[in-house]
């Protein structure tokens, strides 16, 4: 039987009659199935089913917060009472609460986020789909050796909602992904790259041959990788390495960031911090998008926002208590997880396409790099100062001439943001956080000696 | 303790037994039960308060079933005989034929360690000691320099109880304590902000962040890196000699060694380390040990998650590949004897190979000749995080703090410097190992396949002769 709003209702009148002055339950239960298949027999298969419940109390200024998987009535109650004690020894702070009753979604929109279909969709039939996936990879090239596996994985979970302020509110999503990880050896050294296509929806997904040859290209195309020479130079991010340049300024205008004067974007509002180019919104009302959601963390409206415009910071991401602290309404990024207090969150993060196609992009730099993974944690939200280990192709004279590694991209996030020079026009819709390939005029990228 | 498991959710020997007898078929060679009981507790101090008091319990029972290279997995959070036989069933599913077989009667296998005998788990110790912890932190932080205008600081703590049986009829379980304490200051002055960190832990009991003036270090040091950062220059880019100080650096060998040294990866033949065991891989000053055995430490267990008492394997002996990381189903798969390396985050996930405590054996030399002997280069002491990828080899890792060695004497601080360089070939470039073997304060975390475990990491000073530095001067 799954938790209902009844019950969640029922536990805060509970917690009312105990003492608290207000509080909230977050419930997730899910259910998910995975299959790896690697060199063409099955790997793996696993099936899950979890459930959480996360409740919230506040007594007056003071408030505490637990969580349990354990949904029996006995340890629900237990939990009742821990939260309580520990509510009421916490210190006060004059910015906790929840958001005020007048502000919380009236009429929660109804999205169509889950997938009913995929429950007909066999075992067989999906580890068939990882099956086929790999081999479209194995059999793209000869110099493809080896594979980490192709796998195909669904998850359905169910979310549910409910405050003492009066909003209660419940939906249900999945998804679907299915991936490949192939490996190409050439001269003894070997290269690992992969692909994926992840959609709400199973029969959304991208067919399992063309993920399979999207990873076998991706993959081929990083032998006989060389190291290059020092130097400053023009620097190129595919959509995949865009959209994590996207995800360090989110990480930039979360305000729990700002509030604590941890990011180097404070106190920006209104101001200019990127190029002319550059327009990015945040867009919980998506058909189909993975980060759409009928109301957020908090019961707020989850609205569509105009968060950079022509590189202006038109607003910050908030959740009612970093927007207290700033003095700023809520912006409806409350996200919430098991056992934690609400976080900002960003739900569909685009980053509108520019008119250049990668091509021209490409086309632009006499010499550079064009980059297809980074690694590391080298990116520092305080300071700005960023520095990645990347992989990638080298651009010579225009054009695409060898895959480079072993080196790293350098810079300062408040410079790279203002000297994107090229936005491309390459966008996919699909993942949450998303941009075309843009085009940064000058990184330090390091390397051997400088010539 | 003893029948914890088994008293809260009313199982007994026998219906385990028809657990794995479930499992069990023609076609599986090993199935487990994994049942695990997880209370955990966390706080934050922020402003000179503390705030995000959390208590969590997590539980739940995951069911394996091993087919030589097959796995099965299947893992529900609600813990009951009903629940397991079906998670069993599922498990299963990879050897589509078969009977049930017979099940040897479970026997209790001890292990032969006791790392963390706790008397009170940081658990059970009032909220408000640890809430006073907090605040004495952000205190002495803040005194240690004005410029400090921000400190943060937080408390976590858990005790995980865990039962395991499997096909073979053994039974073992472990109450596992651990804790963390972690401080971040940030410093400004004239408009610039900086940031610094530090915190330790491990599997003790509370009293230890009170000892030896541990928490007063811990916020000192957060201070002090903030202050220094403060007057960092931007890091030199290129190729140079770089000297790693004691301790937490060792998340090189973490990064550039161990991953590549877990049995999976080599089993698959997708390790840059792959069928070099017995070759040169490192200079003959370099010895790599994993020991899951130290006492208290963050990276240390009784067993591991397959029942499997851990032990000190020696990876890399005087610069040759000795040995790698194995959990049940790759030694099984490799013949090789087991190591105590099966690992898992919880129930929700299936084991394997994974790292312990990881360090590098102190050498001769004394470290202020290890500086003396650099024209030129970088003096890294304390580092963010690493990242490998297995198969090319080539990892990465962040100071955030660091020091130009000029002429023989450490000079400026610098910042924003990222270390990258090829696993297989970086220890062959060592050229001096220090006398000063340090392990880490515990704050280790490593993640693998979305897979999260605490680890320990050590190192002596070492230089090594060439590094690429990725910075912007």
């Amino acid at each position: 039987m799954p938790f209902s709003l009844d019950q969640a209702n029922d536990l805060l009148k509970e917690a009312k009659d105990k003492g608290a002055t207000d509080g909230d339950i977050f419930v997730l239960q899910g259910e998910s199935f995975e299959g790896t298949v690697r060199l063409r027999e099955i790997e793996k298969v696993s099936d899950a089913r979890g459930k959480s419940l996360t409740l919230r109390l506040f007594f007056g200024k003071r408030h505490a917060i637990t969580s349990t998987s354990d949904f029996t009535q006995k340890s629900l109650h237990a939990l009742l009472d821990d939260t309580c004690r520990l509510a009421q020894i916490s210190p006060e702070d004059p910015c906790a609460g929840l958001p005020e009753a007048t502000l919380c979604e009236k009429s929660i929109p109804c999205y169509d986020l889950s997938d009913d279909a995929v429950r007909n969709i066999s075992i067989d039939e999906k580890i068939d789909m990882a099956r086929r996936c790999e081999q479209a990879a194995l059999s793209a090239d000869p110099r493809i050796s080896n594979s980490e596996g192709g796998s195909i994985g669904n998850s359905h979970t169910g979310i549910l909602y409910a405050a003492t302020n009066g909003f209660s509110g419940s939906y249900r999503t999945s998804s679907s992904s299915l991936s490949v990880s192939p490996i190409a050896s050439e001269d003894g050294v070997m290269q690992r790259d992969y692909w994926y296509s992840s959609r709400r929806k199973y029969s959304d997904l991208e067919s399992a041959e063309s993920v399979g040859a999207k990873a076998a290209a991706r993959t081929i195309r990083r032998l006989k990788a060389r190291k290059v020479a020092t130097q400053n130079v023009p620097v190129v991010f595919d959509p995949e390495m865009a959209a994590s340049l996207l995800s360090c300024l989110g990480s930039a205008i979360n305000g729990y960031a700002l509030y604590k004067q941890a990011s180097f974007l404070m106190d920006h509002l209104g101001e200019k911090i990127a190029s002319d180019g550059i327009t990015i919104v945040d867009d919980p009302t998506l058909s189909d998008g993975l980060g759409t959601k009928p109301f957020d963390g908090e019961g707020l409206p989850a609205t569509k926002k105009t968060i950079v415009e022509k590189g202006v910071l038109k607003s910050y991401l908030l959740d009612t208590y970093s927007g207290r602290k700033l003095n700023l309404p809520s912006t409806g990024n409350a996200s919430r997880g098991a056992g934690s207090s609400p976080s900002v969150g960003v739900s569909n993060f685009h980053l509108n396409p520019g008119t250049d196609s990668p091509e021209a992009i490409i086309a632009s730099v006499q010499s550079g790099l064009y980059v297809t993974e980074l690694i590391g944690f080298g990116v520092n939200t305080v300071t700005g100062d960023y520095s990645q280990g990347a992989v990638g192709i080298w651009i010579a004279d225009g054009a695409l001439a060898y895959p480079v590694e072993e080196i790293t991209i350098a810079g300062n996030l408040k410079e790279m943001l203002l000297n994107i020079e090229r936005v491309g026009n390459d966008v996919c819709r699909f993942t949450r956080i998303s941009a075309p390939t843009l085009k940064i005029s000058q990184m330090t990228v390091a390397g051997s000696e400088r010539a | 303790m003893k029948d914890f498991f088994l008293t809260k959710y009313d199982l007994s020997p026998s219906s385990l037994e028809s657990v794995m007898g479930r499992v069990l078929g023609k076609k599986i060679d090993y199935a487990d039960l994994y049942l695990e009981y997880t209370a955990s507790e966390a706080m934050s101090l922020e402003e000179g308060t503390v705030k995000k008091v959390s208590k969590n319990i997590s539980q739940g029972a995951g069911v394996r079933a091993v087919a030589a290279e097959k796995t099965g997995y299947a893992y529900s959070d609600d813990i009951t005989l009903e629940n397991l036989l079906v998670s069993a069933k599922t498990a299963r599913y990879i050897a589509q034929e078969g009977e049930s077989s017979h099940v040897p009667s479970v026997k209790t296998n001890a292990s032969p360690h006791d790392l963390y005998p706790v008397q009170t788990a940081p658990i059970d110790v009032p909220i408000e000691d640890k809430m006073r912890l907090l605040e004495s932190v952000d205190q002495v932080a803040r005194a240690c320099d004005p410029r400090i205008k921000k400190v943060m600081a937080s408390y976590a703590s858990e005790v995980k109880r865990v039962f395991i049986v499997n096909s073979k009829g053994e039974m073992s379980q472990d109450t596992l304590p651990l804790m963390r304490l972690n401080v971040t200051c940030i410093a400004e002055d004239g408009g610039r902000r900086e940031v610094g960190s530090f915190g330790g832990g491990g599997r003790h009991e509370f009293g230890f962040f009170l000892e030896d003036h541990r928490f007063e270090y811990y916020a000192k040091e957060a201070a002090r890196q903030a202050i220094i950062n403060l007057s960092a220059i931007d890091s030199p880019a290129g190729p140079m000699e770089v000297v790693l100080g004691p301790g937490w650096p060792g998340i090189l060998l973490h990064e550039a060694i161990g991953h590549g040294l877990e049995a999976d990866f080599n089993r698959k033949g997708t390790s840059a380390f792959s069928g070099r065991l017995g070759t040169r891989v490192a200079s003959e000053l370099c010895t790599i040990i994993d020991d899951g055995t130290i006492a208290g430490r963050r990276g240390s267990l009784n067993c591991d998650d397959e029942g499997v008492p851990t032990s000190r394997t020696v990876l890399i002996e005087n610069g040759i590949l000795k040995g790698y990381l194995f959990d049940r189903q790759n030694a099984a798969l490799m013949k090789m004897p087991l190591t105590g390396n099966g690992r898992r985050e919880s129930y929700a996930h299936s084991p394997m190979p994974r790292m312990t405590n990881t360090f590098m054996l102190a050498g001769k030399d004394d470290p202020s000749d290890i500086i003396r002997s650099v024209k030129r280069g970088l003096y890294a002491v304390s580092f963010g995080g690493g990242q490998v990828d297995i198969t090319s080899g080539k990892f990465v890792f962040s100071a955030n703090e660091a020091y130009l060695i000029e002429d023989g004497k450490i000079t400026k601080p610098v910042k924003g410097a990222t270390l990258i360089g090829n696993g297989p070939d970086i220890l062959t470039k060592v050229t001096m190992v220090g006398n000063d073997l340090a392990l880490d304060s515990g704050v280790g975390t490593c993640g693998k396949e979305g897979q999260s475990v605490p680890v320990g990491v050590g190192l002596p000073t070492i230089k090594i002769s060439e590094i690429t530095v990725g910075g912007t001067a």
